[in-house]
């Protein structure tokens, strides 16, 4: 057994226990702190892997012949940020996650599935597998909103289960076609690599890439929120229980973008007939959602639609990968962990915040730094993280996105599609300080409002940094050397 | 390792040894920001006096045949840049031990303090785009966190976000510049852009386009129209901020970085006459508005505007030895300037209005007589101050290359002294116009000692060459100024000057107010309407469409589909999401299970 498949099996068995009668908080963080070590021991033996024999720590076992699946596992660069990015956020989110009044191992259980979940799609090989973990995460998020969430939860819970099964639907009959049309000698098989060998030899043609490609586009698409099928996000965000957002919108949120990052060289003709398309939509994310944010009153819904908004760069990185720019990959796989820590942190915050306070609402709130200076300096890092200053994660996969998108362009070449983009892009940066700015301001700075809501906000203890400086940690020294996680990242 | 790493290192270290451990301990944490800006400004001595060029790299990304290095530019322009910056922020550390003795948040502007001196040195010292890029926007935060220091009070919170905010539209351009001259000479290295330049000037209008680009990045740091809005609420911060990051420095950075790639000004001839009228114009504009200022630290602001128009014209005209020698002679001037009226502010319990002041010299001689010598430098008193050379460089430049800009820039040196002997009469003579004021006492020595270091290069600094080679700033030292020139300037400091006194002597109001002026060309006005209604409309309207248009399609289309199908609907139906999750993952397996049984 390989050390990856101890790692997607121990949140689940951490779920069975707890289900069998463990005591529910204690066994999960354990289960989630064993993980982070974990990884961080795959992330210290994978400098020894030479990524020309392969994903490293591979493992397989057959399920089945023809068609040929296999439990199978492996690590490559992009599966190794992946992995990080989600053993440090599912023990930031339990760490964070409160108790809640019933049904409190459903609750455990929930995160832990989505935490294996996530791990299983990053870590396995098998398309298979791929699709059947995330559904295994999926559900527990419904189930999370549902029962556990705040507010509207209801409704908030019936939008993000239909929209995600419909993406999910359209994405499974994307993946049976791809797998379908590359059938080789009566043989069907959903191993990745085997795959990949199978597109390169003999490429699909270019109207099944094309159709095939677009129901991928629309799948992973409606899972990270592509523009216009966002609409599920902010209501789902704003009523989730904060550790489940933390999971969803931190890790389980970015296998779309991860799915799309690995398919989408199996077609090539597809990815270059809808790049446009995905140009104007990832624009779509970037500019209109950008502008919507702005409008947002509370902080959950503002940090909802600027999650969403922040999307569009990764998929810009990944529009640049598919336009052969390789720039663009690395950078969008940065982004994705950069992105997820940060929001992770941020929603961590705010749902402190709302538990003190009870609201949200920026327009009723201010000057809180005054009591709460400690708080607020975490808040001031997430923030200035979340907005791309250098220093932290994000700027480094903003900065290699935007170049992905100038990559090998000919001197004096006019600018193409996915130059203009790029620019495009480059203002969302101006956009997303406004309303970071904004919503600092509005809730840390200035004169303190109404005494009486604030009364009962204390500062940050020492128990309570600690997953907070866990996900800062990770942004800053992602930012501040990122070759050590980026010369894992050769495309 | 290199000292070079220690002088980019030590403040970093500094800020985050006081933001980490030592927040408690006020004096400790002041304590180590001023021995780490000492031993910043040692290592920066013992840089000079060495003309070679050195290049030190620490590898920050490699990918292909891309590497991006932290990288360490040392010749003489960034030797010269590093003398300037710790010099100054040395002299200003110490101040603000006066200055900041008794504040609440004293732990955190020393914090400030560092991160911006650390930032300052990633500009000067960077070796290519990226790595300057990087500091560029780690100087906006560190501005950011100043300016805002009081941080309870409204307009120094919104003039921080405001600062922030015009930089960051200004770095949108220094971004895309950045990108662009990537595109065209393969590399993000100055050396490697400068050798990649023959090719790329095949496409004159490209790299054109692309040097305004990274012009706006200028634009917006060094206060430039039209991105200039910000610098006088910079204002709300405390004034040593003011001295050291809004005057002396930072907004420096802009020149600094126009010097910097100088030989790709000198390729885009367009671009660079363009980039001298936004400095001609910006120089004349707020020389103006100073005019009709009342707030002792926006006279001042406006001043450094106009002077900052003054170096970006001279860079824009390609004399960018003259930009980097006023730039030399005008952080120390401008920086005494801001803490004499600090120590003005100080002593008059933050009283900033002139026109509440007066009579101030018999009060607070030191804090007069070093005033009058940043005056006497900033109007160039011809001579026997260090003004006079750097500004008759960057006169001469104009005359020699366009006369337009030359008158353009003689009207500034008539304005610049009438606005100046208007503060001075206004503020340190005639009588005292209110309690405070009659009660103003002189600084304590922590506070006036730096008024004297910082008054003394005023004067002297152009007198001793041997001084000035040494730290390698150009200078005209064998420069024969155009008689003309000479004239000019000597006139407009006499008219000016003389118009100021004629006007102003013994008057205890304003006599003569032109509202446009004193509301500086409505831009602030002009830009909260554009914020307001044109960011403020399209993203009204863009919510209003996600509301209706993108939910509302989106949701009645898919329950139309269920429907439809009966499927979905029955399940919505059942109105229990437990109840749907568990269809939902039966549905899922259902679908596996075909698929394997195929």
């Amino acid at each position: 057994m390989s050390i990856l498949d101890f790692i997607i099996l121990l949140p689940l068995a951490a779920a069975l226990a707890i289900g069998a009668g463990l005591p529910a908080r204690r066994t999960a963080l354990a289960a989630a702190g064993l993980n982070l070590l974990l990884g961080l021991i795959a992330l210290a033996r994978f400098g020894n892997h030479d990524p020309s024999s392969g994903p490293a720590f591979a493992a397989s076992r057959t399920v089945s012949r023809n068609p040929e699946i296999a439990w199978a596992v492996g690590l490559d660069g992009m599966s190794l940020v992946l992995l990080l990015l989600t053993v440090l956020v599912t023990f930031a989110a339990l760490w964070q996650a409160g108790t809640p009044k019933d049904n409190v191992r459903l609750f455990y259980i929930s995160l832990l599935l989505i935490s294996a979940g996530s791990l299983g799609a990053f870590l396995t090989t098998d398309l298979f597998f791929l699709y059947a973990f995330h559904e295994l995460a999926l559900i527990p998020t419904f189930l999370l909103i549902g029962i556990f969430g705040k507010g509207d939860r209801r409704a908030a819970a019936w939008k993000i289960t239909i929209y995600l099964a419909a993406g999910s639907l359209v994405l499974l009959a994307g993946l049976l076609l791809l797998v379908l049309a590359l059938v080789q000698d009566g043989a069907l098989t959903f191993d990745l690599a085997a795959l990949a060998e199978r597109a390169a030899a003999q490429p699909i043609g270019d109207s099944s890439q094309s159709l095939i490609y677009l129901l991928l586009l629309i799948g992973f698409g409606t899972l990270v929120a592509l523009f216009p099928l966002h609409s599920w996000a902010a209501p789902a965000y704003a009523a989730a229980p904060t550790p489940a957002v933390m999971l969803h919108a931190g890790v389980l949120k970015k296998f779309g973008l991860y799915g799309l990052l690995r398919l989408s060289p199996l077609l090539p003709a597809g990815a270059e007939r809808w790049l446009t398309l995905l140009l104007v939509l990832l624009l779509g994310n970037i500019l209109f959602v950008g502008l919507v944010t702005l409008t947002q009153k509370r902080l959950d819904s503002m940090l909802a639609h600027s999650s969403v908004m922040h999307m569009g760069y990764i998929f810009l990185g990944i529009a640049a990968f598919q336009a052969d720019h390789t720039l663009g990959a690395a950078g969008a796989v940065l982004l994705m962990f950069a992105h997820g820590l940060s929001i992770a942190l941020l929603f961590a915050l705010a749902g402190r915040l709302e538990e003190k306070l009870g609201s949200l609402d920026m327009t009723k709130l201010g000057g809180l730094a005054k009591i709460t200076p400690r708080f607020a300096f975490l808040f001031g890092l997430a923030a200035f993280a979340s907005i791309g200053l250098p220093g932290f994660a994000n700027f480094t996969g903003e900065i290699l996105v935007f170049l992905g998108g100038f990559q090998s362009l000919e001197p004096g070449a006019p600018l193409g599609g996915l130059q203009i983009a790029t620019i495009l892009a480059v203002w969302g940066v101006v956009i997303s300080a406004v309303y970071m700015l904004r919503a600092y301001r509005a809730i840390f700075l200035g004169e303190l409002t109404e005494s009486n809501v604030t009364a009962s906000l204390t500062d940050l203890t020492l128990s309570q940094k600690l997953p907070a400086g866990l996900l800062v940690a990770g942004l800053l020294v992602t930012g501040i050397y990122p070759w050590f996680l980026q010369r894992f990242l050769e495309f | 390792m290199e000292p070079a790493w220690f002088l980019l290192l030590l403040p970093l270290l500094a800020a985050a040894v006081i933001i980490l451990f030592t927040r408690k301990w006020k004096t400790l944490s002041s304590a180590i920001s001023v021995g780490a800006a000492a031993v910043a400004f040692l290592i920066s001595l013992g840089l000079l006096g060495r003309n070679d060029e050195q290049v030190l790299a620490f590898r920050w990304m490699e990918i292909g045949d891309l590497r991006i290095d932290i990288g360490i530019l040392l010749d003489g322009l960034s030797r010269s840049m590093m003398f300037t910056v710790t010099t100054v922020g040395l002299i200003i550390h110490i101040y603000s031990l006066g200055y900041m003795r008794n504040d609440e948040g004293k732990s955190r502007y020393f914090a400030g303090l560092s991160l911006f001196m650390f930032s300052m040195t990633g500009i000067v010292l960077a070796e290519n785009f990226i790595m300057m890029f990087i500091f560029w926007e780690l100087v906006g935060v560190s501005s950011y966190v100043l300016i805002g220091h009081w941080f309870t009070r409204n307009p120094p919170v919104e003039a921080a976000k405001k600062a922030f905010i015009t930089n960051r539209i200004g770095d949108f351009g220094f971004l895309v510049g950045i990108l662009l001259i990537w595109s065209l000479t393969g590399s993000l290295a100055f050396s490697g852009i400068q050798e990649g330049l023959p090719a790329a000037a095949a496409y004159p209008s490209a790299l054109a386009i692309a040097v305004l680009c990274l012009f706006c990045g200028a634009v917006g740091k060094s206060a430039q129209l039209p991105l200039h809005v910000w610098l006088p609420d910079a204002m709300e911060g405390p004034t040593p901020v003011s001295a050291l990051i809004h005057a002396a420095t930072m907004v420096a950075a802009g020149v600094y970085m126009l010097a910097r790639i100088g030989f790709l000004l000198a390729a885009a001839a367009p671009s660079a006459v363009l980039i001298a009228w936004i400095g001609g114009l910006t120089a004349l504009f707020a020389a103006v508005v100073a005019t009709q200022q009342d707030d002792i630290k926006r006279i001042l602001a406006y001043s450094t505007l106009s002077q900052l128009g003054y170096m970006i014209m001279a860079a824009g005209l390609l004399a960018t030895q003259a930009a980097m020698f006023h730039l030399f002679t005008h952080a120390f001037f401008k920086a005494l300037l801001f803490l004499g009226a600090g120590a003005v502010i100080h002593a008059c319990h933050h009283e900033q209005n002139i026109w509440k002041m007066g009579g101030l010299r018999k009060n607070m001689p030191l804090t007069f007589a070093t005033f009058a010598i940043g005056t006497a430098a900033l109007v160039a008193v011809p001579y026997v101050t260090s003004g006079f050379f750097s500004k008759e460089y960057i006169l001469d430049a104009a005359w020699s290359q366009n006369g337009n800009l030359f008158w353009i820039a003689a009207i500034v040196a008539f304005l610049t002294p009438f606005y100046m002997i208007r503060l001075l009469l206004v503020a340190f003579f005639g009588r005292a116009r209110s309690r405070h004021v009659e009660q103003a006492r002189e600084v304590p020595l922590v506070m006036g000692v730096p008024l004297l270091l910082l008054a003394v290069p005023s004067i002297a600094i152009a007198w001793f060459s041997g001084l000035i080679e040494w730290i390698q700033i150009p200078h005209p030292e064998h420069h024969a100024t155009h008689p003309i020139v000479l004239t000019v300037s000597i006139l407009a400091l006499l008219g000016g000057g003389g118009l100021a006194i004629l006007f102003y002597r013994e008057r205890a109001s304003e006599p003569f107010r032109a509202a446009p002026v004193a509301d500086k060309f409505y831009f602030d006005e002009l830009y909260d309407g554009l914020v307001r209604y044109i960011q403020g409309g399209l993203a009204s309207l863009s919510a209003f469409l996600d509301r209706s248009v993108i939910d509302g399609i989106a949701v009645k289309g898919i329950g139309r589909i269920a429907a439809g199908t009966g499927y979905l609907l029955r399940l919505i139906q059942v109105g229990n999401i437990q109840a749907y999750a568990f269809l939902f993952g039966m549905g899922v397996i259902l679908t596996i299970f075909l698929l394997l049984a195929l």
